[in-house]
């Protein structure tokens, strides 16, 4: 066992499990609250103190370690480090210690505090809560004593022991040293390498592509190549090996040779694979059986000299399971690694990194089944790996295999990271032949993230849910508006493969106080004054519906781009998700025209897509509100105009016979005269549609294209570039119309009212009013992405008829804009968000995370006269 | 909003006694969402007209929704009630004219039993069931109905009818009877009350019907309406109106009649049959509704284990509370698991189950969308059997009432015949792995079929 007298300083790994070992007395609590955090410490007697009152009470002991299991076994799953003080001084009481540590893949580590007795009985005689019977601290130190040797066995990795006062205090420090495995601080960037599996010449042509320089005869990397990033930094490239570096190829030595002069000088780095493992096994002289490439190899090395065979056992030896890097955003591990086993050390752990996991099963070709970890994937690090050979390197959920079969007669493949682009070079020969046909299962024409995304994993979705957003802040889900939003999604909602985005509510602007208004546009000034904006665009404000237009070139680039077969080329869908056309006939055949007109324009080449995301306005209001139109609007329409002019009638001879009922007969006139306006209101935004033209589509963002978000660009860029598109097909498209408006210029805000009471006068329903660029901020965040001002009449249909009759008017100026307000803002950052994701080619689930929020935000309680 | 009431009964003013409101003024009473007014137009002895004009205020109206209504819905803002007659009107008459409807008047008594000429107009009266409802309701009672309908809008005249008229009724009866026939008659052609109707409700409703409704053909129909539909409070309130006793407790379930078992019945029944038969011990109802087969199961102890989901939160709601879930055993309890889930998204909560019923519930999906539903049922969750029925669409033409071309449901999105829905389970099962075998469900056709269609799956012995 592993004894250090006279220790100042000890070290233990940053991630670990730390048990105190020592009888009742020896100091371990006193020990514990020196050296580490109040929260890292889970104290026996505490947790029988918890649940007991009492922390002398063994009769709860078993409880007490039930609840000291659980806090340990959630600290270790957030990856922080623990400490167990209990007297821990039997075999079996640390047992479960070190299966938890195995469990969360983290190093147990023994403080052992093995003092005298009349020290411990002392510290005890003291303590007047301690009065257990005087044979307990001599049997707890009988226990410790026996079993002391052999705690290496038990499993610990780390034993540190202290007999005496003198040497506890002569202690001075703990460090906390990081795990190999733990290259946060390397950020790259990287060119991740494939299985080379002895393609040497390969290699090096890749490696050259790549921009390096290699001196071929010595295995040698003579020069690097250098990459700027966003800071304006220039760094150096470096090779990193996803490992099996040997086997079935022509030159196993020669790729171990370049390789190991890059890890040894620092220019590169590697992971083990299952066959480097395998070689170092040979290696040593363990038992292995030359078989799938091996005797190559070992043929192969026969050549070398045995200085060269004693460096390779170091190297091999020396390779670290996997590889954590650039502050936790990557990790690389020869078959991949799922995210419990990340930045972690256990025997399991080095498993996984180089076989993977199998089912159990044995496949066709008598080979294990091996078990996807990557379908199941859901970790924020993206993993690059190897170990399974596949024909192309495709991403799944933020996972890439890039063993592309080089030594099968496929191609080596490298990513480069940050970039995440791949670069192969293909295999000049086939050297072997693999057992199983590489992607011999592949038959669909959908990219593996698209087949795993066909079917999206409820958990992701419902119950309270936190969506990061980079826009913003995280925003929170709340458990009641999943429910609401499942039932939504399910039952009418469009394929979620299509809906990539959803618009934000928009908020109105401040109310007005001017006399017989409820809204104007000065309140909508106000407001991007205060938050410090000095442009501001003024947007005509179509009466339809807000729809969502997702069109492709053609059907291929559906289903490559958004893995969607045979449901046309697009989609148009309203704000909660739903198909705006009943008819898919008609649906297509609309779309059919956006996509000639994005053609027409030059769109498709201008901005290198195939694809388009569109943020709209389609008209008329009836076409898609028309059962509200009929059933409420109209309604009220036909009673209220039947039953005034009666009224009236009736009033008017009432007063010819002498009835005071003057005033009366004033106030239905004026209720007559605001139903008239209503009416005439509604019709506004009402047409037959019968054929295409008879829609109107005004589109006012550009979402989305491919790679490419516009919401760095400013709405005069948005409006122009529509513009051009509608241009196009004016019959169908419509180019809203706009002012620029200067904050603090008295004429330029007054143009712009000016220019809503133009508007509003003959019908229209107003304007909105955006900040000038696309994604404004103040101080305290993301400012509204845009407010409303609606017109007078437009008003009555939504606050009924004889809502500005000045009693009425004096009531409904009371709201509140808050709810909504903030609604607003965290529907904006979802929806770009998800777009983002989306663009970034993030798994699905990722971007449905973000519209289901939205959908859920939707189910909020709020005016919806708002 | 206004209601006249004329007579030209000699001297014709007398109806301002009767009222107890003097013709040369206006009178003004408050009501809960605004105020009453009652003014005559005309007041000759020839010729006197009364008008009731209520004036309601549309910002109170909203601000006053009543219990369980959606306060976030945006059509209460838009909003008729101001302008018709509805209970309103009801709750305005007996404020206005309380005396008159109880048959009081304090200075000629003797004009109250008499029948005298009466003619109401009404602007304007909402009718759900039109013209023909007005008659059945007005005529039976000895009054002449004449009635004048509007389009809904006259720009466009495609969009139809409104359910709007202008209502004039005649005829020779006590004023109190009158009035107290509109109080009743009023909400019942609206078919839709604002207010909260609770058991007093019904003896407001055997107080106004007095002499009149009892003999009333459409009786039934009035007394549904007027309580709107609350099941247990009509057969209460036609109960006590046919002078038989009541029912002692008032129970929110509906006996099913036995020697007619109904359609849904029947498919839950074969469906729990047929687990029965194969004797499976664990079974996922999915999309299981209000409960209704989970009760079937929830009665047979060999099924140990129950689960049952629904997209709809509401039908969970109301399943909990018709199984009576928190009155159960803890034992019987644990038996039974309710979630709100999709068979859009797979669900690992769905795994682990014998069997899994889909009663009625592919139909409600859009067809490019059954594939993820096949998936998750089939290839996730993967129970040993599953048991799928739908509807018959050949057995469509069957049903009068449905035109031809047109679903049962109106959120069904599609309907098979048997030979698709046979090709669909065919495929399934060869895909998955799986047996499939068919039955008809409900009386059968020769030429149609029956009017359901059931598809068993069972997994082939791996």
């Amino acid at each position: 066992m592993a004894r250090r007298n006279n220790l100042s300083h000890i070290s233990i790994p940053e991630l670990s499990l730390v048990l105190l070992v020592g009888p009742s007395g020896a100091g371990k609590s006193t020990f514990a609250r020196k050296y580490f955090k109040p929260t890292e410490i889970i104290s026996s007697d505490v947790c029988r103190g918890l649940i007991s009152d009492d922390e002398n009470n063994q009769i709860v002991s078993a409880d007490a370690f039930e609840v000291a299991r659980m806090i340990a076994a959630k600290r270790l799953k957030h990856g922080l480090l623990t400490v167990i003080d209990a007297t821990n001084v039997q075999p079996e009481s640390r047992k479960d210690w070190i299966k938890l540590a195995r469990e969360y893949h983290v190093l147990p580590v023994a403080i052992v505090l093995n003092l005298p007795e009349d020290v411990c009985s002392k510290r005890n005689a003291v303590r007047p809560d301690r009065n257990f019977g005087k044979h307990v601290i001599p049997q707890q130190i009988s226990q410790l004593k026996r079993n002391l040797r052999h705690l290496k066995e038990e499993g610990f990795r780390h034993i540190y022991e202290m007999r005496s006062e003198e040497e506890v205090s002569a202690l001075e420090t703990i460090t906390r040293t990081p795990l190999y495995n733990n290259k946060k601080d390397e950020h790259g960037p990287f060119d991740i390498i494939g299985d080379v599996h002895g393609c040497y010449d390969e290699l090096c042509t890749l490696l050259e592509k790549l921009g390096y320089g290699i001196d071929r005869e010595h295995a040698e990397l003579i020069s690097a190549p250098h990459t700027t990033n966003e800071d304006g930094y220039t760094r150096v490239r470096k090779p990193l090996f996803v490992g099996d570096l040997v086997d079935r190829g022509p030159a196993s030595p020669q790729v171990l040779r370049l390789v190991m002069n890059m890890v040894s000088n620092g220019t590169g780095l590697c992971v083990p694979g299952n066959h480097d493992a395998k070689l170092l096994k040979w290696l040593n002289g363990k038992q292995v059986q030359l078989k799938h490439g091996l005797e190559k190899t070992v043929e192969q090395l026969g050549a070398e000299p045995p200085e060269f065979l004693e460096a390779l056992k170091t190297f091999l030896d020396g390779l670290i399971s996997h590889y954590v890097l650039d502050d936790g955003k990557l990790v690389v591990a020869h078959a991949g690694l799922k995210e419990s086993m990340q930045g972690r050390g256990s025997g399991a752990v080095r498993e996984f990194c180089m076989y993977g996991e199998t089912t159990g099963e044995i496949d066709e070709f008598g080979l294990p089944v091996r078990y996807n970890w990557a379908q199941e994937y859901k970790g924020k690090a993206m993993v690059v790996y190897g170990h399974t050979p596949v024909p192309e390197a495709q991403w799944l959920n933020r996972t890439i295999d890039i063993d592309t079969g080089c030594v099968f007669g496929g191609k080596l493949t490298a990513m480069r990271y940050p970039e995440r682009e791949l670069i192969s070079v293909p295999a000049l020969e086939q050297y072997a032949v693999p057992a199983r046909p590489i992607g011999y299962n592949a038959s669909s024409s959908l990219s593996i993230q698209q087949q795993y995304d066909g079917v999206l994993d409820i958990a992701d979705f419902i119950g309270k849910k936190l969506v990061d957003t980079r826009f913003s802040h995280t925003i929170t889900i709340r458990e009641e508006n999943s429910i609401a939003a499942l039932e939504v999604m399910s039952r009418f909602a469009i394929n979620p493969r299509w809906m990539i985005y959803l618009p934000p509510t928009m908020s109105p602007v401040e109310t007005a106080t001017l006399p017989g208004l409820l809204e104007h546009p000065t309140g909508g000034l106000q407001y991007f004054r205060e938050a410090g904006v000095e442009k501001v665009v003024c947007e005509e404000k179509h009466m339809g519906s807000r729809a969502i237009v997702v069109v492709c070139k053609d059907e291929a680039a559906a289903l490559q781009r958004f893995g969607v077969d045979g449901e046309g080329i697009g989609v148009v869908y309203t704000r909660t998700g739903r198909s705006f056309f009943t008819d898919k006939t008609l649906e297509q055949a609309f779309l059919a025209r956006v996509n000639a007109a994005l053609e027409a324009s030059g769109f498709y080449t201008d901005f290198e897509t195939d694809w388009v995301c569109l943020d709209c306005e389609l008209m008329p209001w009836s076409a898609k509100a028309q059962a509200l139109l009929q059933q409420q609007y109209a309604a009220v329409g036909t009673a209220a105009g039947q039953a005034l002019p009666v009224v009236n009638a009736a009033l008017e001879q009432a007063v010819l016979n002498n009835v005071p009922a003057q005033l009366l007969l004033e106030k239905y006139r004026s209720r007559q005269e605001q139903v008239t306006d209503y009416i005439a209101a509604y019709r506004q935004y009402c047409w037959p549609v019968n054929k295409l033209e008879d829609y109107k589509l005004a589109p006012f963002h550009i979402m989305a294209t491919e790679g490419k978000t516009y919401f760095d660009k400013d709405h005069e860029w948005h409006m122009s570039t529509i513009r051009k598109v509608c241009e196009a097909d004016p019959a169908l498209l419509l180019a809203t119309s706009y002012r620029v408006v200067t904050i603090g210029n008295e004429e330029s805000e007054q143009s712009a009212i000016d220019w809503w009471e133009k508007l509003t006068a003959a019908g229209g329903e107003g304007m909105v009013i955006k900040p000038y660029t696309f994604l404004s901020k103040d101080a305290r965040g993301l400012i509204q992405p845009a407010v409303k001002v609606r017109g007078k009449n437009y008003l009555r249909i939504i606050y009924g008829p004889e809502y500005d009759a000045p009693e009425n008017l004096a009531r409904l100026r009371s709201r509140g804009l808050g709810t909504k307000r903030s609604l607003a803002l965290r529907e904006f950052a979802l929806g770009l968000e998800g777009l983002e994701r989306f663009v970034g080619k993030e798994p699905l689930q990722m971007v449905h995370q973000c519209v289901f929020g939205i959908l859920a935000l939707e189910s909020e309680p709020v005016d919806p006269r708002l | 909003m206004l209601l006249t009431i004329t007579t030209t009964r000699y001297p014709a003013t007398d109806l301002g006694y009767l009222l107890h409101k003097h013709p040369a003024k206006l009178h003004t009473f408050p009501l809960t969402a605004g105020e009453v007014h009652v003014f005559y137009p005309e007041a000759t002895e020839e010729r006197c007209t009364a008008a009731l004009l209520l004036d309601l205020d549309p910002v109170r109206l909203t601000r006053k929704s009543a219990a369980g209504g959606n306060d976030f819905a945006l059509e209460q803002y838009v909003n008729d009630r101001p302008y018709v007659a509805s209970s309103f009107m009801s709750a305005a008459l007996s404020q206005a004219y309380s005396s008159a409807m109880n048959a009081r008047c304090k200075d000629k008594p003797e004009l109250v039993e008499l029948p005298l000429p009466l003619e109401v107009n009404l602007s304007v009266l909402p009718v759900n069931g039109g013209e023909t409802l007005l008659r059945t309701l007005f005529e039976p009672l000895g009054y002449e109905v004449s009635v004048q309908s509007f389009p809904l809008d006259t720009q466009y005249q495609e969009w139809g009818q409104s359910r709007y008229y202008q209502v004039a009724l005649k005829n020779t009866l006590p004023l109190w009877m009158l009035l107290s026939q509109l109080y009743v008659l009023i909400p019942v052609c609206d078919n839709d009350k604002h207010y909260f109707i609770g058991n007093h409700e019904i003896e407001k409703l055997m107080e106004k019907g007095r002499g009149w409704l009892d003999n009333h053909p459409a009786k039934e129909l009035i007394v549904r309406r007027y309580m709107k539909h609350l099941g247990p409070l009509t057969r209460q309130a036609l109960g006590l109106i046919m002078r038989e006793e009541a029912e002692p407790e008032v129970n929110d379930e509906i006996p099913v009649p036995v020697e007619k078992i109904r359609l849904h019945d029947l498919r839950l029944q074969t469906v729990r049959d047929l687990l029965l038969e194969h004797q499976v011990t664990s079974v996922a109802d999915l999309g299981c509704g209000e409960g209704k087969l989970l009760r079937l199961l929830m009665n047979k102890p060999v099924f140990t284990r129950i689960l049952g989901m629904d997209v709809s939160y509401r039908a969970l709601e109301i399943a909990r509370d018709k199984l009576k879930l928190e009155r159960l055993s803890e034992r019987q309890q644990q038996r039974l698991t309710l979630i709100q889930g999709s068979l859009l998204y797979k669900d690992k909560r769905l795994s682990g189950f014998e069997a899994a019923t889909l009663v009625e519930v592919i139909e409600h999906l859009d067809p490019p969308r059954l594939a993820i539903l096949e998936k998750v049922v089939f290839e996730y969750a993967r129970p040993s059997m599953v048991i799928v029925t739908t509807v018959n669409a050949e057995f469509n033409i069957k049903y009068e009432s449905l035109t031809p071309g047109a679903f049962r449901h109106n959120d069904h999105r599609f309907e098979w015949t048997r030979p698709e829905f046979e090709a669909w389970a065919t495929t399934i099962a060869d895909r998955f792995g799986y047996t499939v075998t068919f039955r008809p469900l409900g009386e059968w056709d020769d030429a149609v079929g029956a009017p359901s269609q059931l598809a068993l799956f069972i997994i082939a012995a791996a």
